[in-house]
């Protein structure tokens, strides 16, 4: 086509008038965006009873806690609130030995030489040798899992809690590998064949199939001023609060006590402490 | 220029069987569409005669909202919503939500179905928390 100032003049003028045009348009968007501002006088906040920290913490006093059953009844009072599926459970019809590769864990208990692999000594004392230690996620103050997740579906909150957000979770299990705790289990299956439906809480939800999930420290109670399900389960053989607060049940218990942290050399921060 | 085009008849016969082509499911699907669905409330949803916005937004917004709330929720910990009436909810689905509105499937599932759409809330929250906890009795 033939170009020349006449045709470029024409084409720019009615270009103009076109921008002229859209302004109504413009405006239409404008005021739609004004009647949202309306639903503006809404107010989101926290919960009057909620309990807030700078970093939370747990100190678990092993001394009390001398046996598997012991922690059977701790164990079982967070896996029930949080609709942690029972891969394991021989009732079950999806059972099988090969699920023990599927097995999901907030909460679990383990060996001295393995839960303290840096403190394990080549003759142990009987005592040691045989105590099952409760471990979970150490909620560290530095957390790797946070460092590595892609999406930002594992993030550290204001009050220490490392927290998952299981919507954003692509699966991809790089906080599995950066953990030094194994304290995050992937949903290989579909969690919810392995919940009794008698046994599962509805106010919790569950998980689905293809996200990693982990120890919460129960951050829906806190929310409405409740312990944690496993310090209350506990008969106070676990204590909870904020680390930095010099009067808090937590920072008496480790002012007092001699307490040992998990591989506190890999410069994690675990907020996990026990009393041995 | 002289403009002529060679083999008219064909190609405009096949430009015809083409439009008729393309347009096809919009012409055989004429007056066949489906009705918009009528929603079922609950008893209690009744009651409560408002939702946390006015049905309107509701309809348009809910899951604008339900966004906001899931991030306000999960990453900032606030879990009160007062609304602009000053009426206060905890910001949860599988509780507030699902607490009035329990019948998925003559509630959320109708719309869904027909607009077409398959959000996934239910893979994790328990759709009818009630009947659990009867199952539970």
């Amino acid at each position: 086509m033939e170009s020349n100032r006449r045709k470029f003049l024409k084409v720019a003028g009615i270009s103009a008038l076109g921008i002229a045009g859209a302004k109504p348009v413009l405006n239409a968007f404008a005021s739609e965006q004004e009647e949202e501002a309306q639903h503006a006088d809404v107010e989101i906040r926290k919960n009057e009873k909620a309990l807030t920290a700078r970093q939370w913490a747990m100190v678990i006093d092993t001394r009390k806690l001398q046996s598997e059953e012991d922690l059977k009844p701790i164990i079982e009072a967070c896996h029930k609130t949080h609709n942690v599926p029972d891969v394991m459970d021989t009732e079950n019809a999806e059972y099988d030995e090969d699920n023990q590769r599927h097995v999901i864990k907030w909460i679990w208990e383990e060996e001295y030489k393995h839960a303290f692999p840096t403190k394990s000594t080549e003759f142990l004392d009987d005592r040691l040798k045989n105590l099952p230690f409760l471990v979970l996620c150490n909620h560290c103050e530095n957390p790797p899992c946070v460092r590595v997740c892609p999406t930002k579906a594992t993030f550290k909150r204001e009050d220490g809690i490392v927290l998952m957000d299981f919507h954003r979770c692509i699966g991809c299990r790089f906080c599995m590998a950066a953990c030094p705790y194994g304290s995050r289990s992937f949903n290989f299956r579909d969690p919810r064949e392995f919940i009794k439906d008698e046994d599962r809480n509805p106010e919790f939800p569950t998980r689905m199939k293809g996200v990693v999930e982990k120890c919460n420290f129960c951050a829906e109670r806190l929310a409405v001023g409740k312990q944690p399900a496993c310090v209350e389960a506990s008969n106070g053989a676990i204590a909870f609060g904020d680390l930095y607060d010099p009067e808090s049940e937590v920072r008496q218990l480790l002012k007092s006590n001699y307490t040992i942290r998990r591989k506190q050399g890999l410069g994690t921060g675990p907020a996990i402490y026990y009393i041995v | 220029m002289p403009r002529q085009m060679y083999d008219k008849g064909k190609i405009v016969a096949g430009l015809v069987i083409f439009v008729i082509i393309a347009t096809f499911p919009f012409w055989y699907n004429i007056g066949k569409a489906a009705p918009a669905p009528e929603l079922k409330l609950t008893d209690k949803a009744k009651a409560e005669k408002e939702c946390v916005m006015s049905v309107t937004d509701m309809k348009a917004g809910h899951m604008q909202l339900l966004d906001e709330w899931r991030d306000e929720v999960v990453r900032s910990a606030n879990r009160l919503y007062v609304n602009s009436k000053g009426k206060s909810f905890n910001m949860s689905l599988s509780n507030t939500c699902l607490d009035c509105h329990s019948n998925k499937a003559d509630f959320c599932d109708k719309c869904h179905d027909y607009a077409s759409v398959r959000p996934y809330c239910w893979d994790c929250h328990i759709d009818n928390p009630k009947a659990t906890e009867e199952a539970k009795e």
